[in-house]
């Protein structure tokens, strides 16, 4: 029996970063393949200084097209491979990214968001929340968690490996470059000691014994000859995530259970924010609530409207220019109510500009 | 009762996938006799359960039911990535990343470098039939000076669209002692077989990267005929990619 990365429960001061690192050791992920971008590298640092001890590897690769495409052959073998990237590399990933969603293959992507367009910044933004959501030729088969604080990452970075191989959706932890860089405290434990089994890794391909003799060979492909092939293959994709989506889906919301004058949404680390705002909002005499949508897609869409409906307006705020307003638009479509927004595209938000512009925009 | 058989099935490698057959490349083309030269190399070596097949985009992707041996298909230059990944992840398998020179010279390039300069213990076969063919006949990286493409209507001129790429000294010149590097041609299938017997044999006993290229035929997007097709692979792609071995592990290469 291997050892243990964690045992018990024990609590820890650490970057956001380190804390992926250390959960998918706990989540006992075999093998990592990366290339390094600012501000994700440090994943990789703690990874090849870890996983050595406990028999895991790592490759890295030539660009993140290859780091997406080596994590989805290891996979394909029956390792718990991921890997994590950002920003351009983000881009990158979306073409082995959408053939982990055609061919269902189980995977986990780590994002530490950076600013956009382009090579804009290496500091932070939210401004991945489209192309990880519904990035690639594809159709937003994906799975994708969006974490506000280090034990979100601890423990949403453990949960993704379970929903990816338990779903086969593609699936991400969505962080930014301030909590990957930033330290805080959280506890880090070992997921069997909580009762949290993983999920079995089992090779697609290279099973036991003599294919098209003692087996079914296998043939995996993501290349149809007619419309009505693909239409079958894709459909039966879309049923499947629409099956899941309820049990995927996860939320969580302040102040919200009776009338407010206005909702506050918002989620990753903008959600810190948010929640600051409120008792600073009722001070002022507003009754604000907020609801914070876990996973982006799919989206906590019932949770989300019922909501919204005790509000007489809702103001989303994020840090980027609508990625996650168009999300909420698309929410709370046929809903009469107002929807403003507070778009800061790159940039940090703090609980007291929320209140500042909530006041202003009364 | 069932109509009868009158056809004589043809002898085919034990590790074929019959259900496929027969395959769905043009007729003349190279690809079906170098994956019966494939087929035969696994069968002797006895790897029908051990050989991971990947493949490409491009014509090649059209053998990704073609064997009896677990096979993906991936995407367009990807497959040696993909084989990549498996082998590390388990090391007993046999990978072997099949592709076009589209997939491995062009859109792919980055991946062949790099895994020929680490050494991965992967297996690539690389299809040269001078253009691009799934696609309908575009300038390849190999088209040769002066052939006409649909992308080089005129014939392929060196000044404006460069020279072909010699692949195989490319991969000898940056792969390091380990690793196995040759090209064969349809045009000498013995040959062929033993070269990719040895690519084969050197990463089952863990030397390092093995690399074929093969000399092969688009009589379809080339519009020649049986003559012509072969005088083309054997005498033009011949003059200009010399066939032989240009890398084997602690031994003298075959010219």
């Amino acid at each position: 029996m291997k050892e243990k990365p964690v045992k018990g429960e024990r609590r820890v001061f650490m970057t956001g970063n380190e804390v992926c690192a250390w959960a998918a050791l706990a989540a006992d992920a075999d093998i990592m393949f990366g290339y390094p971008i600012t501000p994700q590298t440090d994943i990789m640092q703690y990874w090849t200084r870890l996983a050595p001890k406990y028999g895991k590897k790592f490759l890295q690769t030539e660009d993140e097209i290859s780091a997406g495409f080596t994590t989805l052959g290891a996979v394909i073998a029956g390792k718990r491979a991921f890997s994590a990237t950002t920003g351009p590399g983000n881009v990158l990933f979306q073409e082995p990214m959408s053939m982990a969603e055609m061919m269902r293959i189980p995977v986990v992507l780590i994002i530490p968001m950076r600013g956009g367009p382009s090579t804009a910044t290496v500091i932070y933004s939210q401004q991945e929340v489209t192309m990880t959501a519904f990035g690639g030729n594809g159709e937003g088969f994906r799975v994708v968690y969006s974490t506000a604080g280090h034990q979100d990452l601890y423990d949403y970075t453990i949960k993704a490996f379970n929903t990816a191989w338990k779903y086969r959706f593609p699936t991400f932890v969505l962080s930014d470059g301030y909590q990957g860089k930033m330290r805080e405290s959280l506890t880090i434990y070992d997921p069997a000691e909580r009762g949290i089994e993983m999920v079995k890794a089992e090779p697609m391909l290279g099973l036991p014994g003599i294919p098209g003799v003692d087996r079914p060979t296998r043939h995996l492909r993501n290349t149809y000859n007619t419309e009505e092939e693909l239409y079958e293959v894709v459909m039966q994709i879309a049923r499947d995530f629409e099956k899941a989506a309820p049990e995927i889906v996860e939320w969580q919301d302040f102040d919200t259970d009776s009338e407010m004058d206005v909702l506050i949404l918002a989620h990753g680390v903008v959600s810190r924010a948010a929640q600051g705002a409120l008792p600073l909002l009722k001070n002022e005499g507003i009754k604000a609530g907020h609801f914070r949508p876990i996973t982006l897609r799919p989206m906590p869409e019932e949770q989300m409207r019922a909501a919204a409906a005790r509000a007489n307006r809702v103001v989303v705020v994020e840090s980027a220019y609508g990625q996650f307003l168009k999300l909420v638009k698309e929410t709370l479509y046929g809903m009469d109510k107002p929807i403003d927004a507070i778009l800061r595209p790159g940039v940090g938000i703090t609980a007291e500009e929320i209140v500042a512009e909530i006041k202003e925009r009364r | 009762m069932a109509k009868e058989t009158i056809a004589l099935t043809p002898a085919m490698p034990k590790c074929w996938n019959p259900d496929s057959k027969p395959h769905k490349f043009c007729p003349g083309c190279g690809h079906g006799l170098t994956l019966k030269m494939l087929g035969q190399a696994i069968d002797e070596l006895g790897i029908q359960d051990k050989v991971i097949f990947g493949c490409d985009i491009g014509c090649s992707l059209l053998s990704w039911d073609f064997f009896n041996v677990d096979s993906v298909q991936t995407h367009h230059g990807r497959t040696t990535p993909v084989i990549t990944g498996i082998k590390r992840a388990r090391p007993e398998l046999i990978g072997i990343a099949y592709m076009g020179d589209g997939g491995g010279y062009a859109i792919g390039a980055q991946h062949l470098v790099n895994a020929a300069t680490r050494n991965e213990k992967i297996t690539a076969i690389l299809i040269n039939n001078t253009n691009y063919g799934m696609t309908g006949g575009q300038m390849a990286p190999t088209t040769l000076p002066g052939q006409i493409t649909e992308t080089t209507p005129f014939g392929r001129d060196p000044e404006d669209s460069g020279y072909p790429t010699m692949g195989p000294e490319m991969v000898a010149a940056i792969a390091r002692e380990g690793a196995y590097v040759a090209r064969g041609s349809m045009a000498n299938l013995r040959q062929l077989k033993r070269f990719l017997k040895k690519a084969l044999e050197n990463q089952m006993e863990g030397n390092g990267f093995s690399f074929v290229e093969v000399l092969s035929s688009c009589p379809t997007n080339w519009r020649t005929n049986a003559e012509a097709t072969w005088r083309f692979v054997e005498k033009d792609m011949a003059e200009h990619f010399p066939v032989g071995e240009f890398k084997v592990p602690g031994k003298k290469e075959e010219k």
